[in-house]
């Protein structure tokens, strides 16, 4: 796709967005009644499904149990629709243990699993449409899910996955920004700490310019949190209220 | 098989050095362990040690059909073998977490930065494509595997020559290595990756981590560079929560270390063409040293003697007054010596042969308290030797016939009922 431009001289992107804007993120809780804790997430047209089931006893192996803590039992998986091209193998493949792998490792740092020792929290995510920033968007949708089933954490998990182009970053790319040759950060935060739960870079990228880049992904995230919280504060509005 | 857990002990030593700023094989925190690189007798094979960690990788190339979406484009393909051979640990056939994380960042390390010109490997467009194999295998595994591949992957990589092809119209020949010289592949740069791992919740950092400091760690960064300091990946592991100064410093860090290792790259590539040229061996043979001792020889390790004396003379001012000599031999008893004083019985055993002694009756009760006497002075006095629980030990008093004949009698009575008893006592 060498002829799209990226970044126009007026400073907009393909879709019109300018540099440090986010894609429109909408999302609803407690989607399903079976799940201990669902959401189900949309960031412009990446739609994401989560279900969070636990804490419950370890199911198969018992020697997996950790004494002290929970463990986080991630399954990443993309719908064979998901994609332009029919997808063969949505799951099993390198790429989606990775992303299993990668989802198991940001949440084991934000939830508080001390509190419960010899138990299992699983966190199913499903990618419905994929166009770009996958990983955040599992992210995102995966702590909405996690709060929803009442799981204590640290903090909101935030994602976001910026690029650098023409000396600009580009917060929350899409799937043609990724796929032109963009060199992309994923990066996930706990907002109010500032710390980064993963990080995790492709293509080529100066040394000079990881720093800006850097910052671009913490401040996108910390939109994304803000969003975060309004919808879970307004989902627990609206439970209140059909209460009384 | 599952692997050994680490005790207790071991990891709190551990982590106590590292607060300490020490490594278990006294390297600085951001050393790297020794690195030598060495070719073997194909173009293609490499091998690279990073302290005990062993790994081989080995390029092949194939013809074949390209992807529809990219034609004009050739394929890379790069595998890791993880295999008992390495660590017990590792399982035959399974693909491990490990196996897939390591396979992933190798594919992301090379694959995307495009070290490689893949435009090069066209052949036909559309129709034939070279396919660059890289295979990585596991030969020793004492930690910081990532990084010991990606040396391995790029050096092959870099040593590697396919074989030349001519395309005339329709036809497409590919010549032999007899006839004519291979060509090497077409590398823009080399990314190296550099590991990080992280301690006590991010408060301390180690590069390159040895076997044991990887068990013990809570995470691991990863930072892949090339020597023009630009970031090909980074890669976070782990449960840990990093702040953003602390990547940056270690980027910092990975650009120094990536040019050392660029460095020792180019170097062994030059080495390898030079003793190829000059025909000398080559191979994997030729790199294991021989490690023969033909001779043993101990430098001479210099000492500090300008203050000897003076320190000499303040540790014996300071030291204390040697302990008192023991008495000179006392006498209690003709014929028996006594020197120093002996030891009271601390097995508790004196107790229950009071006991014992008490219940068996009552005409053996002053017997008894003679006994007794006799019993601990016996004890202080005469070292007995044997051990043996069969043998009942009479100790005879010359000077005291009566008690002497008492004594053995009571020995006798006593041994007969309960002599299992007794003679635990003995010492």
């Amino acid at each position: 796709m060498a002829g799209l431009e990226l970044l126009s001289d007026q400073g907009y992107r393909l879709d019109g967005r300018k540099a440090t804007e986010l894609r429109k993120v909408q999302a609803r809780m407690g989607v399903f009644a079976q799940a201990d804790g669902s959401a189900y997430l949309e960031q412009g047209n990446t739609k994401a499904l989560a279900v969070v089931y636990g804490p419950h006893e370890i199911r198969g192996a018992r020697s997996r149990a950790l004494h002290d803590r929970a463990i986080i039992n991630c399954q990443y998986s993309m719908a064979t629709f998901s994609t332009a091209e029919r997808k063969r193998r949505p799951h099993g493949d390198r790429k989606s243990t990775e992303m299993s792998l990668h989802l198991k490792q940001t949440f084991e740092a934000a939830v508080l699993t001390q509190l419960y020792p010899r138990s299992q929290i699983d966190i199913y995510v499903k990618i419905l449409q994929s166009d770009g920033g996958n990983y955040s968007v599992c992210v995102n949708a995966a702590t909405l899910a996690v709060i929803d089933a009442g799981i204590p954490m640290r903090d909101y998990v935030c994602a976001c996955t910026v690029g650098f182009v023409d000396e600009t970053s580009l917060a929350d790319l899409c799937y043609a920004e990724e796929s032109g040759g963009v060199s992309s950060l994923a990066l996930s935060l706990l907002p109010r700490g500032g710390q980064i739960a993963l990080v995790q870079m492709d293509a080529r990228l100066h040394q000079d310019h990881l720093d800006t880049l850097i910052e671009a992904a913490m401040t996108a995230c910390k939109g994304v949190s803000k969003v975060l919280d309004q919808v879970v504060r307004q989902h627990l509005q609206e439970g209140s209220t059909l209460r009384e | 098989m599952k692997e050994t857990p680490l005790s207790a002990c071991e990891r709190d030593f551990i982590l106590k050095a590292i607060e300490e700023k020490k490594r278990l094989d006294g390297r600085q925190t951001y050393d790297y362990r020794k690195i030598k690189i060495s070719f073997g007798t194909d173009y293609g094979c490499c091998f690279v040690d990073l302290g005990q960690t062993r790994v081989m990788a080995q390029v092949s190339c194939e013809l074949i059909a390209p992807k529809e979406s990219r034609p004009n484009e050739g394929i890379m393909f790069f595998n890791i073998e993880l295999s008992p051979l390495a660590s017990p640990a590792f399982e035959q056939g399974r693909q491990s977490e490990l196996s897939v994380k390591l396979n992933r960042q190798l594919e992301r390390c090379l694959r995307n930065s495009k070290c490689i010109d893949t435009e090069s490997l066209c052949v036909v467009s559309g129709e034939k494509v070279w396919q660059i194999r890289v295979d990585v295998h596991m030969l020793n595994n004492d930690g910081n595997l990532m990084d010991a591949s990606s040396i391995a992957a790029i050096a092959a990589l870099c040593h590697f020559r396919r074989p030349d092809v001519a395309v005339q119209g329709e036809e497409v020949t590919v010549y032999s290595p007899e006839e004519r010289d291979p060509i090497p592949l077409s590398i823009y740069h080399m990314p190296i990756s550099v590991s990080f791992s992280f301690f006590q919740q991010g408060t301390y950092l180690l590069v390159d981590p040895c076997e044991r400091e990887e068990r013990v760690m809570d995470g691991l960064l990863m930072i892949a560079m090339n020597k023009h300091r630009e970031i090909c990946s980074i890669q976070s592991s782990g449960g840990i929560m990093l702040l953003k100064e602390q990547v940056m410093r270690c980027s910092k860090i990975a650009s120094v270390k990536v040019s050392e290792i660029t460095e020792l790259i180019s170097k062994a590539l030059m080495n390898d063409k030079t003793a190829r040229k000059a025909g000398g061996r080559c191979g994997f043979a030729e790199s294991m040293p021989q490690e023969r001792i033909t001779a043993l020889k101990v430098d001479e390790t210099p000492v500090e003697t300008a203050d000897v004396t003076e320190k000499a003379s303040t540790i014996i001012k300071e030291a204390e007054a040697p302990p008192p000599t023991a008495p000179s031999p006392v006498v209690p008893v003709p014929g028996v010596g006594q020197v120093g004083l002996g030891l009271q019985n601390t097995w508790g055993v004196e107790e229950e042969e009071e006991l014992e002694e008490f219940s068996s009756g009552d005409d053996v009760e002053e017997v008894t308290k003679m006994e007794e006497d006799e019993r601990k002075s016996t004890k202080d006095d005469v070292v007995e030797i044997s051990d043996s629980e069969e043998e009942e030990v009479v100790i005879l008093q010359p000077e005291k016939p009566q008690k002497a004949e008492n004594v053995k009698s009571s020995f006798h009575q006593k041994g007969a009922p309960s002599s299992k008893k007794k003679t635990k006592q003995k010492p």
